[in-house]
């Protein structure tokens, strides 16, 4: 079914790239040569055949903090970006569907939310709570579930009014029909969609709270935290700094290139969205 | 007439809008209020007495409901009184206001670089689209969104103020300084926050105008003949406008949240690095004054985005 | 070298000669390669000057991508890959840019479907009107405005000195189409291009209009390229009609001998379409449905339908008959429950229904189906024909497995599409196929009453005559009765029983078909009934000077 030559090139690139972030993350004790936190070697030594990716500002392998850091950010990235799916897509379906005082209350109240920037929030936030990666993945998923939520009320409320679904009402089925078999398979494609650049901010904005220090806390290394950990070396002409930072990147373009292309693909499949 | 029924919804516009900032406040006395965290214990230590502690919360009136204590703080802000900071006992409003300006001249330089560079972007991807150039312009704007405001920052300082030396390492300023020094300590963090809003403001300015270059009016031109250029002087700019200053002032709010990191990876004097530090410090009064007022300046510009498109929509300057 | 023909007195030369136009594009289909159609292939035609030429064929048949060719314009990636093009004498496809800039607005101009979507929403219609004129150094801004005005008048605008003062929006839409005519105009064109210009209007504005175009054509002789699917309003406005089909020319003639002497099939099929016989049957003692004085209102403030009372007798179809805003469609929500009325009752085989959907039992529901209006939409896309006919049986009857699909391929043969369906998506369905799954799943529950809210109107004329038919049968057969709405007279004669018109939510007329549709009339039925053209030849001109009441869109 999946032949390799029909992918495009960017697709492409982008699964190959994003799988060995994955295999990082899944196997990091397996395949980092050195312990987390282990000194092994002098402050910012360069880049060796005995350390791949040279030492960092305590003289710790920066290769294995860079595996270990891949679990860390992934997986909280991952953590949250669910929590914030799952709680979005529910109530914004739900309130498509319900209509009502629970539609009106709820969409104010998530405007109201999306009306301060996330990032003064989460610092408002964090500036109270402990900084533990629990409440990390809380405040990430709560803040980030209104942007679903608006997503899948629109998407929600655009499929509800089309003819099909009154047909369906007017059949009798009940409303657990109508929102898991009318509504939610036309509704895949853009929250699949969604869910790829969920995840990218998730990475990003985690990485952002690292560097400011209100992440992940040390010695767990998640790599926006490694940013800062590193970036006294700039000034003096050491990119140390700069590894985990691409990498960021590097994960941030390539899971965007396989959402775009997962997007166009479950559009091309026989029937389409049949809205166009 | 129309001009009543614009000053009409503009009014509302912004009443909804002073609403809203009220709200906010509350949400963001609110959100300082989720764990019942020892503001005293914060100040004096872990080695204070518990009478010590008793008498300190008496003094800062933590004792009252939450409410009393909202509109206190609520009321301090309305005169200017921001409140003093726990960790070095100054007072908010004076240590803001030197920063203020500061934030706001990066957040200015920025957006006096990035806001023609995107417009001109934009049109140009869209004059040739699909072609080379714009899947060029497109997929470097795709690429720069996916990049953290830190890569961006150090790669710069990397290679302009250590490698080439050509700007300061670390962008201070102080009052006082000559304007041709100012410019060049901040040319760097201006141009790291100008290439992290530019990718944005150009994708949604492309799609701005290509939505109204695929408009039936715009057949109807070139139908009778007018140029390329004609076409997008008299009929694409006209109803291109609105859309764009949305897309502009959107970006712009998207512009003052990134100044916070900015700030802090140039180590510049500005709002966004005050806020960083007293958010690690849990410092509480000085994170609500200043979340408070980034959240104003982002609402501010949100309202003069929805404005904007108010007055530049012929069918409500002139109903029927 | 080729020439510019002659015409055959050897007089003044031909104004418009396309000859073999050849006209392709490269369609991306979903999960596949990308291909080449070809839209038009091979058509040639003459056009002298001040006479009209009808371009008439169903949608996709390539009409309106040959009138754009005629001014050298392919939309969304045409590309002209064939043929010569002559205007005034000289091949324009050979011209370039600049050439073809030079002549558009100013020798062809083009009257666009929607005049709403045409016009800029950000300029005053006088500035927009004699753009043209200026920019090819016609006249001085005082002449232009002073044509235009003299255009508007003759057009029939209201306000004619002023109405340039106005935006597109402030403008109605059967107003705004003669504006776009004047802009056409102004500039003293050749030839200028109709594209389908009334297809979006109502019916009694659509009249006016025309009958506007039809003098405005005959006062300035211009030439004109009229492009419709109507073959009824193409025989009121051309001296010559052409039909074209899947982008070939079928026939050309003068418009007498293509209206009464057609020579081929597909012509004569076009020119019989709702010539569909059908008795009519007698009501019956005791109505299946009966609305009594239902008043319905949305958020209790606006009256949507007031005192509505009709009747719907087993087996018949009662034809709902009105313009939009009448209130027929919310007439169908009231009786199935989506739209509870404020005052009267709905009655149905005997029982009284409750007003709300909610309250209903399954039989309310079952016995009481709907068609829509557009089956791309009135169908899951997700889910293939098999699924979507075979729910209302695993729905009303339990029916699983096997005994589901045997009834699924049996309704299939009902409805004529046979074998090979059951495992299709929408999608990969003709127009008039997919409407034949909906009813196929309408009458799966095995109704007593189908609602067709509209259902031939998004069809092309021989593919929604394909439906009547089919309808017609079916109630034959399965003894259905029908709540047919729709805005098309035509459709009316052809299937109804009994008829109910409507006018902004009340019914201004009731009765047995044959009753409803003999005079004397009242105001309203007498302007609707004026309104549908026929297909002969000076009907418009009788039907203009009988006209009693003011069209709305006026």
């Amino acid at each position: 079914m999946l032949s390799l030559r029909k992918i495009p090139p960017g697709a492409l690139i982008g699964l190959v790239l994003t799988s060995i972030f994955l295999f990082a993350a899944i196997f990091a004790p397996l395949i980092a040569p050195y312990r987390l936190d282990e000194i092994v070697g002098d402050v910012w030594e360069p880049m060796t055949a005995e350390h791949w990716l040279g030492t960092d500002n305590l003289g710790r392998d920066l290769l294995s903090r860079m595996i270990y850091g891949a679990r860390t950010t992934i997986a909280i990235a991952a953590i949250a970006t669910a929590l914030s799916f799952v709680l979005g897509a529910v109530l914004g379906f739900t309130a498509a569907v319900v209509g009502g005082w629970f539609d009106n209350v709820l969409s104010r109240f998530v405007d109201l939310l999306m009306s301060i920037p996330t990032l003064i929030f989460a610092l408002v936030v964090l500036s109270v709570l402990p900084s533990n990666i629990a409440t990390l993945i809380l405040v990430m998923g709560v803040l980030d579930s209104t942007r679903v939520y608006r997503l899948s009320r629109a998407v929600a409320v655009d499929i509800n009014v089309m003819d099909f679904v009154e047909a369906a009402r007017l059949r009798g089925e009940g409303r657990g029909w109508i929102i898991f078999r009318e509504i939610l398979p036309n509704a895949l494609s853009p929250l699949v969609s969604e869910l790829g650049l969920r995840f990218i901010f998730a990475v990003l904005f985690l990485s952002a709270l690292s560097f400011l220090g209100l992440g992940v806390q040390p010695p767990a290394a998640d790599w926006g935290g490694m940013v800062k950990e590193n970036k006294e070396g700039i000034v003096f002409g050491i990119g140390a700094a700069l590894i985990p930072a691409a990498a960021i990147a590097a994960l941030a373009i390539s899971v965007n290139l396989v959402a775009d292309w997962v997007l166009n693909r479950t559009t091309s499949l026989k029937g389409g969205r049949g809205d166009g | 007439m129309g001009g009543s029924l614009v000053l009409k919804l503009i009014a509302q516009r912004v009443a909804l809008g002073v609403l809203l900032l009220f709200a906010v406040s509350v949400l963001i006395f609110a959100g300082t209020q989720i764990l019942p965290g020892d503001v005293a214990a914060t100040i004096l230590g872990q080695s204070a007495t518990p009478q010590a502690l008793a008498n300190l919360r008496a003094e800062l009136g933590l004792n009252d409901p939450a409410v009393v204590r909202y509109f206190r703080w609520l009321g301090g802000i309305l005169t200017g009184d921001l409140g003093t900071a726990l960790s070095n006992g100054r007072d908010i409003a004076s240590s803001i206001g030197e920063r203020l300006g500061n934030t706001l001249f990066l957040a200015f330089c920025a957006a006096i670089v990035s806001v023609p560079l995107a417009i001109l972007l934009g049109l140009l991807a869209v004059r040739y689209r699909n072609g080379p150039i714009d899947k060029a312009i497109s997929g470097i704007a795709l690429a720069s969104t996916a990049l953290p405001e830190f890569f961006i920052g150090y790669v710069l300082i990397l290679f302009f103020s250590v490698k080439f030396n050509l700007f300061p390492t670390v962008s201070t300023v102080y009052d006082g300084m000559p304007f041709l020094e100012r410019l060049r300590a901040v040319a760097m963090p201006a141009a790291a926050l100008t290439l992290v809003v530019l990718a944005q403001m150009m994708r949604m300015t492309r799609a701005a105008i290509l939505n109204v270059m695929q408009s039936a009016y715009i057949e109807t031109a070139e139908l009778k003949g007018l140029s390329a250029f004609q076409i997008i002087r008299r009929h694409a700019f006209p109803n291109a406008v609105a859309p764009i200053v949305n897309v502009v002032m959107l970006n712009l709010a998207y512009l003052v949240v990134g100044v916070v990191v900015i700030e802090v990876i140039f180590v510049y004097p500005g709002m966004g690095q005050y806020l960083v530090d007293h958010v690690a410090k849990r410092d509480v009064p000085v994170v609500q004054a200043v979340g408070l007022i980034f959240a104003a300046v982002y609402i501010g510009l949100n309202i003069v985005a929805d404005i904007a498109s108010i007055l530049a929509n012929p069918r409500l300057r002139h109903p029927r | 070298m080729a020439e510019a023909r002659k015409t055959s007195n050897g007089g003044s030369s031909v104004l418009l000669d396309i000859r073999n136009l050849r006209i392709e594009a490269t369609v991306y289909p979903p999960g596949g390669e990308p291909t080449n159609v070809v839209l038009v292939d091979g058509v040639s035609l003459t056009l002298e000057k001040g006479r009209v030429l009808g371009l008439i064929g169903e949608s996709g048949a390539g009409k309106s991508t040959v009138g754009l060719a005629s001014m050298g314009y392919g939309r969304g990636g045409c590309r002209i890959t064939g043929g010569e093009v002559w205007l005034n004498g000289r091949d324009i496809l050979k011209r370039g840019p600049k050439g073809l800039r030079a002549l558009r607005g100013s020798e062809v101009c083009y009257v666009a479907q929607s005049a709403a979507a045409a016009f800029n929403p950000a300029h005053q219609l006088m500035d927009q009107v004699v753009e043209a004129t200026l920019l090819h150094g016609k006249a001085t801004r005082a002449d232009a405005e002073k044509r235009a005005v003299a255009l508007f008048k003759a057009l029939g605008l209201p306000d004619p000195e002023n109405i340039g003062n106005r935006y597109p929006h402030q403008v109605s839409g059967g107003q705004l189409q003669r504006v776009m005519t004047a802009m056409a105009l102004c500039s003293q064109p050749d030839l200028i291009v109709f594209d389908e210009p009334t297809t979006a209007l109502d019916v009694t504005t659509q009249i006016d209009v025309l009958a506007s175009i039809k003098d405005a054509i005959r006062d300035t002789g211009v030439a004109a390229l009229y492009i419709t699917h109507d073959l009824a309003v193409v025989a009121q406005v051309s001296d010559e009609i052409m039909v074209l089909r899947h982008g070939k020319m079928v026939e050309r003639g003068e418009t007498r001998q293509i209206i009464e002497a057609p020579r081929m099939d597909y012509t004569r099929a076009l020119v019989s379409v709702r010539s569909i016989q059908h008795e009519e049957k007698k009501p019956t003692p005791t109505p299946l449905l009966s609305v009594e004085h239902v008043t319905a209102a949305y958020g209790g403030a606006v009256k949507v339908l007031q005192d509505v009372t009709v009747e719907v007798h087993p087996g018949q179809t009662l034809a709902v008959v009105g313009e939009s805003g009448s209130g027929k469609s919310t007439l169908a929500r009231a009786i199935t429950g989506l739209l509870p009325p404020i005052e009267g009752t709905i009655s149905f085989a005997g029982r009284k229904l409750p007003p709300r959907l909610a309250d209903r039992t399954r039989d309310d529901l079952r016995e009481l189906q709907m068609i829509y209006q557009m089956a791309d939409v009135a169908m899951n896309p997700r889910q293939t024909v098999g699924t979507i006919i075979g729910r209302p049986l695993e729905f009303y009857f339990g029916m699983r497995g096997r005994e589901r699909d045997e009834r699924v391929q049996q309704l299939l043969d009902e409805i004529e599409l046979g074998k090979g369906f059951i495992d299709r998506y929408p999608a990969e369905l003709s127009g008039g196929q997919k409407q034949r799954v909906c009813i196929a799943r309408a009458l799966a529950a095995k109704p007593k009453l189908i609602i067709c809210d509209e259902v031939t109107s998004a069809l092309d004329p021989l593919v929604a005559d394909g439906i009547l038919k089919l309808l017609l049968n079916l109630q034959r057969v399965e003894d259905v009765a029908y709540v047919f709405i729709t805005h098309d007279l035509a459709t009316v004669k052809a299937i109804a029983d009994s008829i109910a018109v409507m006018y902004r939510g009340q019914v201004v007329r009731y009765g047995p078909k044959s009753e409803v549709l003999s005079p004397p009339f009242d105001a309203y039925t007498d302007l609707l009934l004026s309104s549908v053209p026929q297909m002969e030849l000076g009907w418009l001109e009788k039907a203009i000077a009988g006209r009693r009441m003011e069209s709305a869109g006026n």
